[in-house]
């Protein structure tokens, strides 16, 4: 990391360490690099897009620390130290792996573009909101941009998704002592 | 859409910043949530050498009760508006805008400090701010300085924030028990900067409208008080008369120019249309209580 | 005229059947593999310098800084481009008189947009070529910009090419005769002047494209996101002197295109020309920024229209005239002048009358260019004639369902044609319209609405009939001399373990290609749909074909799907019958088996069968070869195109001292035809309506007087969002075409083709009482407030 005032390493790589879906990881940056050129570039990690580079239209959110974040409004180098995960992670986890049938089930996707965009979306809202109705699913989905679907059944499986989840929750776990 | 080559530094304290800014003269800016400032790097509006990140400094975070205000943190996210506590007790105006703001992974990103410093008059924020006589608490090479809402914002994107100088925290003075609150905005979709929106906050004795501050937004350069219209309803018995009397007086509020798409006659009835609303919404809750 | 053509209660019975699309969990997982994802080693990046002007004449280029800029590899003019690269002129012979200046990849002399591409940089990074660009400066001389197209048809106007005499692309005229006599015996004549703001397709995934041309073997490899990839093989053939056979163009996942992707673009021209001069791989991904002024502009229509009804309603005549502006040039291949040509033929289609005349006006203006995109004049054809029959029903004091009863087509009147020459083979306006009246409960909606209205609330209802035309024949480019193919190829196998191979010509862009086409397959083959494996998009692998627009990859990709498993499935029996001593015509395939048609007991497996044929070939009788591979060409035949038709509905609340629309429900009637797999209709229908509702309310590109493009951007150009779209009821009338065996139609534009119309009408519904009108799309707030008199 540069030392203040330092303009003369502009173009100069700078070294960054994030754990990105799990896994530490080191690579080395210009700092004018966004996050998403990073992920995509750098760490090949292509299922995040970049639709518009001004945080309009949803394709290249990934989870920051956790919470869903732009990552064409930041620049790799401000990752530095963070939690980054993408879609690739959080498929490979399994936690948006009932999300990701429904869609597929449901056909809430077409083009496929914005669908990792809207997967991080729909984990982010559920992970605060476990029933929300389809008015504050489609609120939530207002910076998800998607040309193809016509968003419905995005919202289809979204809402369906919360419903067994909330039902799966309801049931005493099997096996479980009393 | 690739920004211009810059230096990067992460700042971890206050005067770090400051220090790093002073060192670089006027080759440097401030980031924060960046939710502006990093597509306007990307479309190379503008060019930075020295980007100072502050988001790693602790003392620019957090919410507190400081006597008769409340101290909230630049670096306090949009979405923590709708999470902390102490907001929905003691700033609840923020609150209710806070949804208005873009969109969920925007509002997890971007921080009150930066939409106040960045002094978009299209944002809720700084409208918001100037609704409620927020004082901005600035950090300088000179040292700290507390700046009034009805101060702060001077032009488009232009503050009392001289080039160098932080902002550290938004304070805001506790909402009573004899306050009311309204927001709302128009915007064609969700989460769009809004063709017209207002904030206000009225303090109510005895059914009567003993203060009211109102303040609009998208309608000029800058977060607008619409002082004729408070001054039609303080002292007031709030009633449809009063409103139309108000919606009236707003006209010599505003001066909104001509945009491609939104005439400035049609801003206008829009900002009317939307101050009526929101002054029906207040007189339902006069008489409720806190 | 519902019956599926298998029973769905069949084993390997796909037709008909809502199974999810197999490739789609791979995007799912974020494993999609886009043009935008991939990189080749030494693989370098395009920048484009952008004009700033709308019209000016290039003095000087001065590019010295930029070439010395280290990780430059390139920095090239129109002159470089020129010497390699021949011209293009977007014409197509069918349009008598049309006329466009030639194109090259960048400009030699002039500029005709503001940003039009005029210096390409190749360098290390594209943020690299970003800094070069900033190095370039261009001394322009600034010409006279021809921006309003009332002005641009004026005699003696500015002119976007100084070296014509006119801003006229194209003049066309339609008269059935007998207008000016009904006319003049009506009782009623409506007229009506229309205005349709410019759109832009907006895909989420940039346009994309990777050149990598091997000067060694004079082999040029394009990854291209493109519907298209048999026709820009041609072209990058033919405009660059590369043999055919040598030019390979590979479209893997395309994200999102609707027309937008079948066009020649200048940037991807020169990129191709870039990667020769360098020997190199080179890639270019547009922009944001950089799609709002070079992806074509749709719409951009002025439309007069007068309708002549009778006492009781009946249409007698339309007389129509539109002029719609376009770029600078007729877009190549396809031409600019289609979207028009569609206005003036598709009015007044769904309705039975006999006197029609139109004219209509191409005029081109310094904006970006226009062409196809997603039902391709429909919309406004759509809107003029829906808004007339509202108009009229009014003025003769019908209910617009009822009006639209008396005057649709008759289901029982085909075939038959429209009054401008649309061969009709069967229609079904009549079945459509009571199913939509009872879909949306339409009394009790009206109801609704008359008691919401007492108490203020304006709600409207809107009701749009349409056809779409799918499934084109080569009346469509092929007679204009476009090298544009109206036929699709498969190459269909069966695979040593028993698998299927179907590579076809029809392409995927998440419209559910793929997955319809192995339930073709499997269907007609009598196997799983998991075994089998359709490929797609590379000129490398799959026979030559249209491959996908004009909503024909169902109705003629699966015809030739269809027929191409027939054939496989004949060889196939025929080896089992010589294995099982059996005839051919005896034996049936049944879940990968083998079965004794009349039993439908398993007999022996197809995978045995490949088993034999493959590797064991010396236990078939002498003399017999094993052919386990058919090659399949099918072009449609018979009617021009397959129409379809249906209807929509709306219903909306408009807030009248806001202006502000909020949609609350739309509704879909749709024929098209068999249906392969109604979920993937579903969502065509769904995605296509949204699109019209965004045309409708938000999207518009709005120019400046010097030509500049004012909302270029996502956050200023309004696409539909989740929060203000509304949830889609439909419905299906299925009349399959008689031209093949399938039945199938498209479905791809039926949704975008009606909903901008409903949108209108419904909104004018609203505003009934007001005695407001509202004739132009989008319909903005600023507009419905200036028809409400507001401010």
């Amino acid at each position: 990391m540069s030392r203040a005032g330092d303009l003369d390493e502009a173009d100069d790589a700078v070294r960054v360490r994030m754990v990105v879906n799990g896994r530490k990881t080191a690579c080395d940056v210009a700092p004018r690099d966004t996050l998403v050129d990073c992920l995509r570039n750098q760490l090949e990690l292509t299922g995040t897009h970049a639709g518009c580079e001004m945080g309009a239209c949803g394709a290249c959110l990934v989870q920051l620390d956790g919470r869903a974040v732009h990552a064409c409004l930041m620049f790799a180098v401000q990752a530095d130290g963070a939690r980054i995960d993408t879609i690739e992670g959080l498929a490979e986890s399994g936690v948006i792996a009932d999300l990701q049938a429904e869609f597929h089930r449901r056909n809430a996707l077409q083009c496929g573009f914005c669908t990792p965009g809207m997967l991080m979306t729909a984990h982010d809202l559920l992970s605060h909101d476990a029933r929300p109705d389809r008015e504050t699913i489609r609120d939530a989905l207002s910076g998800n941009f998607c040309r193809c679907t016509g968003y419905e059944a995005i919202v289809d499986a979204i809402a369906a998704v919360a419903e067994a989840r909330t039902t799966k929750a309801s049931q005493p776990a099997e096996g479980s002592s009393s | 859409m690739k920004a211009r080559a810059f230096s990067y530094f992460r700042a971890r304290t206050i005067d770090e910043a400051l220090d790093a800014a002073a060192r670089s003269g006027d080759e440097a800016r401030f980031i924060a949530g960046g939710q502006s400032l990093v597509p306007a790097l990307a479309l190379r509006l503008q060019a930075p050498r020295l980007l100072i990140d502050i988001n790693h400094i602790d003392d620019l975070s957090g919410v507190t009760r400081e006597g008769e205000w409340l101290r909230i943190g630049a670096l306090t996210r949009h979405c923590q508006m709708l999470t902390e506590p102490l907001i929905a007790q003691f700033a609840p105006l923020l609150r209710a805008a806070a949804p208005y703001v873009a969109h969920p992974a925007i509002r997890n990103r971007g921080t009150l400090g930066g939409s106040v410093a960045l002094a978009d008059p299209a944002s809720e924020f700084p409208a918001v701010v100037l609704a409620l006589g927020a004082e901005m608490e600035i950090a300088g090479p000179a040292g700290r300085r507390r700046v009034g809402a009805d101060e702060f914002f001077v032009d488009l994107f232009e503050t009392a924030l001289a080039p160098g100088e932080l902002l550290v925290a938004v304070h805001v003075p506790l909402f009573r028990a004899n306050q009311r609150i309204a927001f709302d905005e128009l915007a064609r979709r969700r989460g769009d900067y809004a063709l017209v929106g207002c904030g206000m906050i009225a303090t109510v004795e005895q059914d009567l409208i003993a203060d009211i501050r109102v303040a609009l937004f998208s309608v000029g350069n800058v977060p607008t008080r619409a002082r004729s219209v408070e001054a039609a309803l303080a002292g007031a018995c709030l009633d449809a008369d009063r409103i139309a009397a108000a919606q009236a007086a707003l006209d010599g509020d505003l001066a909104p120019d001509d945009s491609d798409d939104v005439p400035a006659a049609m801003r206008l009835h829009l900002a009317r249309v939307l101050l009526g609303r929101l002054l029906g919404s207040l007189l339902g809750r006069l008489g409720e209580t806190a | 005229m519902s019956a599926p053509l298998t029973s769905l209660d069949r084993p390997n019975s796909y037709i008909g059947r809502a199974v999810p699309r197999p490739n789609a969990k791979r995007l799912l997982a974020g494993r999609g593999r886009y043009v935008t994802d991939i990189r080749l080693p030494r693989m370098l990046h395009a920048a484009f310098l952008r004009s700033s002007h709308a019209h000016a004449r290039i003095i000087s280029i001065d590019a010295e800084a930029a070439r010395a800029l280290p990780g430059v590899h390139l920095v090239a003019t129109g002159p470089d481009l020129a010497k390699i690269c021949t011209p293009w002129t977007g014409t197509l012979d069918h349009f008598k008189g049309m006329t466009s200046e030639p194109q090259l990849p960048l400009p030699l002399e002039r500029v005709v947009w503001a940003g039009q591409a005029v210096v390409a940089v190749v360098a290390e990074s594209r943020a690299l070529a970003e800094d070069a660009l900033e190095l370039i400066s261009v001394d322009y001389e600034e010409l006279p910009a021809v921006v309003d197209l009332d002005a641009a048809r004026q005699s003696g106007a500015e002119r976007v090419n100084p070296a014509v005499g006119s801003n006229i692309c194209f003049r066309a005229q339609l008269d059935s005769g007998g207008v000016d006599d009904a006319f003049a015996s009506a009782l009623h004549v409506i007229e009506q002047d229309f205005s349709f703001g410019r759109h832009t397709p907006v895909t989420l995934e940039p346009r994309a494209i990777i050149a990598d041309y091997e000067s060694e073997s004079g082999m040029l490899t394009v990854h291209h996101a493109t519907q298209t990839p048999y026709q820009f093989q041609d072209l990058y053939s033919r405009h660059y002197g590369i043999p055919e056979a040598r030019v390979r163009v590979i479209a893997p996942d395309i994200g999102g295109s609707f027309g937008m992707k079948l066009h020649v673009y200048h940037e991807d021209m020169a990129v191709v020309g870039l990667s020769m001069l360098l020997g190199r791989p080179v890639k270019y991904v547009a922009d944001r920024i950089e799609s709002f002024v070079s992806d074509i502009h749709a719409r951009d229509h002025q439309v007069k229209a007068r309708m002549a009804v009778d006492a009781a309603g009946k249409i007698l005549a339309m007389d129509v005239h539109d002029v719609t502006a376009i770029g600078a040039f007729s877009t190549y291949p396809r031409t600019s002048v289609v979207e028009g040509n569609q206005v003036i033929r598709l009015i007044g289609a769904p309705y039975d009358f006999k006197s029609y005349r139109a004219a209509l006006e191409v005029v081109f203006q310094n904006k970006v260019q226009t062409s196809q995109y997603r039902a391709v004049g429909h919309p406004i054809a759509c809107a003029v004639t829906e808004r007339m029959v509202d108009l009229a029903a009014a003025r003769v004091g019908l209910d617009p369902l009822a009006m639209r009863a008396n005057n649709v087509i008759a289901d029982d009147a085909y075939p038959t044609a429209s009054p401008t020459g649309y061969k009709f083979e069967a229609l079904s306006h009549q079945a459509c319209l009571e199913r939509l009246r009872r879909l949306m409960d339409y009394d009790a909606l009206r109801a609704e609405q008359a008691e919401l209205r007492r108490r203020g609330i304006h709600r409207g209802i809107g009701i749009a009939t349409f056809v779409e035309i799918t499934n084109p024949s080569p009346a469509f480019y092929g007679v204009g001399g476009a090298r544009i193919s109206s036929q699709d190829g498969a190459t269909l196998s069966l695979t040593p373990s028993g698998e299927v191979r179907c590579a076809i010509s029809v392409t995927e862009q998440g419209q559910g290609t793929e997955a319809i086409i192995s339930q073709i397959v499997a269907d007609q083959l009598g196997v799983a749909q998991e075994h089998v494996k359709i490929l797609t998009g590379d000129t490398e692998v799959t026979p030559h074909g249209g491959a996908t627009w004009a909503c024909r990859g169902a109705g003629i990709g699966g015809e030739t799907a269809l027929q191409a498993a027939r054939q496989l499935k004949a060889n196939i029996l025929e080896i089992a019958g010589l294995i099982l001593q059996e005839q051919p015509a005896a034996l049936d395939i049944v879940d990968g088996q083998v079965v004794g048609k009349a039993t439908q007991k398993p007999r022996l497996s197809v995978a045995e069968i490949a088993r034999i044929s493959y590797f064991r070939s010396d236990t078939l009788p002498p003399g017999t070869q094993a052919q386990l591979t058919v090659s399949h060409h099918f072009a449609p035949q018979g009617y021009p195109f397959a129409f379809t038709n249906g209807i929509q509905g709306c219903y909306l609340e408009v807030d009248v001292d806001t202006g502000f629309v909020k949609l609350l429900k739309h509704y879909v009637v749709e024929d098209c035809g068999r249906i392969i797999n109604p979920m993937l209709v579903d969502e065509q229908l769904r995605g296509g309506v949204v699109q019209g509702l965004g045309a409708a309310l938000f999207e518009e590109c709005r120019y400046g007087e010097t030509g500049q493009l004012l909302n270029g951007s996502l956050a200023d150009y309004l696409v539909p969002m989740a929060m203000e779209m509304p949830d889609i009821v439909i419905d299906h009338v299925e009349t399959p075409t008689a031209d093949t065996i399938l039945g199938a139609k498209g479905c791809g534009e039926a949704g975008t083709a009606a909903a901008s119309a409903c949108v209108l009408n419904a909104v004018n519904d609203a505003l009934t009482t007001f005695g407001a009108s509202i004739n132009a799309i989008p319909i903005t707030p600023a507009r419905v407030l200036k028809a409400l008199n507001r401010y």
